[in-house]
Order: C-alpha cells, then sequence, then structure tokens
C-alpha cells in the first residue's frame, strides 16, 4: 500500500473567510505577530501499491474530484510504501 | 412540457420544485432519481437545491461521481433548458458546466431569509417573462454562497450579458459581482443561489420566483405549437 498526502489551499487570489476569522482570533489573543492566515485540508489516500503511474493517478484524481482548480491549489506527498 | 427534477441522495428542495412545476405552474414534473437516470424524453432538468452528499469535500463536488452527470451534461449540450438551484448550481459549477465556484459565505454562517434580486437579463428562456432591472424579492437558504469568478471570466459574464440576476443591495455573502444567477454561453443554462421555486404562491410569501417558470414554459410553447 502507498499513502499519498494530499493538501488543499484556497488560491493566493481568493479571500478564505475562515482564516481572516481565525487571524482575528489569534491577534485577539494577543499573537501579534500574525499576519496571515489560510486555512485549507488535507486528504489522505491509501493505493493498491500495485499501481505504478501513481503520480498521474492522483494528480487526475485531484483534478476531477478531489480539488477545484477554480478556487484551490494543491500539492502532494508520496510516501514509502507501508507494505502489509 | 415534461420537466426532470434530477434527485441526488440528500437534495432537499426538490419536493417545492415538484409542487411549484405540477401544481402551480401547471406543467408536468418529474421526479428522475440520479442512479438510474434516463433524461433524454425530457424537455428541461431541473436540479433542485438540498445538500447533495452532505455537502462533503465541497459542496456539489461529490454528484461528479454519478452516473447522471455525463447525461446533465449532454442535455445541456443540446440547447435544452436545465436549471441549478442553490445546491443545484453548485453541482452545475463543479461540473464545469457554468463558471466559478463557491466559498463560504464571507460571515462564516448559514444564512436564510428573503433577498431582493434585481433581473439584470430579460432575454434568456429563463427571465423573459420578467422586465429589464426589475427587483424581486425571493428566498434564500445557504452557507457557501459566496460565488466566485475571477476579473476575467467576470468581464466575460457582463460583455456578453450572461449575469441573469444580481444581489440588488450587495452580497451579504461576499459574491463577486454581486452575481446572483449566471447563464451559460448558450444561454440554456440557469444556476441561481437563492430559490425561486419557494416564491410562487402568495399564500407562502410572494410570487416574483414565478415568472422564471413561466419563461421556460412559454418559450417551450412557441416552439412546439404543432404539438399544443
Amino acid at each position: 500500500m502507498t499513502k499519498v498526502n494530499v493538501y488543499v489551499t484556497l488560491r493566493e487570489s481568493v479571500v478564505d473567510p475562515q482564516g481572516t476569522a481565525a487571524k482575528e482570533a489569534l491577534l485577539n489573543l494577543g499573537y501579534n505577530e500574525v499576519q496571515n492566515v489560510r486555512i485549507g485540508k488535507l486528504i489522505e489516500l491509501e493505493l493498491d501499491g500495485a499501481v505504478t503511474d501513481i503520480e498521474t493517478r492522483v494528480k487526475e484524481m485531484c483534478e476531477k474530484l478531489l480539488i477545484n482548480e477554480v478556487i484551490e491549489d494543491y500539492r502532494y506527498e508520496i510516501g514509502e510504501a507501508a507494505g502489509k | 412540457m415534461k420537466f426532470a427534477i434530477l434527485v441526488f441522495p440528500g437534495s432537499g428542495c426538490d419536493v417545492d420544485m415538484y409542487h411549484a412545476i405540477n401544481e402551480v405552474l401547471g406543467a408536468e414534473a418529474e421526479y428522475v432519481w440520479h442512479d438510474e437516470a434516463e433524461l433524454a424524453g425530457f424537455d428541461a432538468v431541473m436540479v433542485p437545491g438540498g445538500a447533495s452528499y452532505g455537502n462533503y469535500l465541497r459542496p456539489g463536488a461529490l454528484a461528479k461521481g454519478s452516473p447522471a452527470l455525463e447525461q446533465l451534461k449532454a442535455f445541456a449540450a443540446s440547447g435544452k433548458p436545465v436549471l441549478g438551484v442553490g445546491n443545484g448550481f453548485q453541482i452545475l459549477t463543479e461540473a464545469n458546466v457554468l463558471p466559478g465556484a463557491f466559498l463560504l459565505n464571507k460571515g462564516l454562517k448559514f444564512r436564510s431569509g428573503k433577498v431582493k434580486l434585481t433581473v439584470q437579463n430579460t432575454e434568456s428562456i429563463f427571465t423573459e417573462s420578467y422586465e429589464k432591472d426589475q427587483q424581486i424579492l425571493i428566498p434564500f437558504a445557504h452557507q457557501y454562497g459566496n460565488y466566485y469568478v475571477d476579473e476575467e471570466t467576470l468581464e466575460e459574464l457582463k460583455e456578453n450579458n450572461r449575469i441573469a440576476f444580481t444581489y440588488t443591495n450587495g452580497s451579504v455573502d461576499g459574491s463577486t459581482g454581486h452575481i446572483a444567477g449566471v447563464l451559460n454561453e448558450q444561454g440554456n443554462v440557469l444556476g441561481i443561489m437563492p430559490l425561486p421555486e419557494r416564491a410562487v404562491e402568495e399564500i407562502i410569501g410572494g410570487t416574483d420566483g414565478l415568472p422564471l417558470f413561466k419563461s421556460i414554459l412559454k418559450r417551450w410553447s412557441e416552439n412546439n405549437v404543432s404539438h399544443a
């Protein structure tokens, strides 16, 4: 089995309402060094390790479903085969 | 005229849509379960609001995994009317049938009530029964009602008269260009975030949504005189 982590964030050009609210809250708590907060999500995929073109397949999964390219950017990390 | 109401797990406004078309408009609407959808025999497809697939991943996104989506795209490409309301609008953007995407409301919260819209385009098959710049009051209920398109797309929408409705007093939820409803390039697909099917009878607080459905029926009747 191969583990893949997909990190999804809102595009820089898109205002992040949650991040803006969290930034305000951090400033209220006295963390005055906070200049910006962006909130994203982590998607963990567990894939059949026998697949050879994992990278192509993961990109396809992201572009077809997991992320929305109008508003989101993504990057991914392919982990070591965890074996079973 | 036969309307299909395309129902996904989690659709909620399908019943309102059914009532508006069958009981008020006086046309014929049928529920079509997404998994066994056969849209070819219908004259129009309504994608109702609600929270399909629990709004998991992103609102409207998981409907892309349904076999109905290829059919819906083909139906839209055939030039017949497709209306997406609320979550139905989100599904149409996720499927790239309409431009843009939806973000969490600027104020983060779910909001509902009635909102004033301005009719911007009165030439489309969905809006020709309205007056230009007419202000209408339509119920809304959404948490992801913050419609986003980039600058370039916004200009393109404006130039081609594809913005059907705007929020009259600006979008509280943050929508780009105060857009409440947008048309596809061919003009046969409309997505609208507020819920016109909930404003079709005086007894439930107004009829400002009814001309939208009357417009669809009128255009169909004009094009199908021989069958009438």
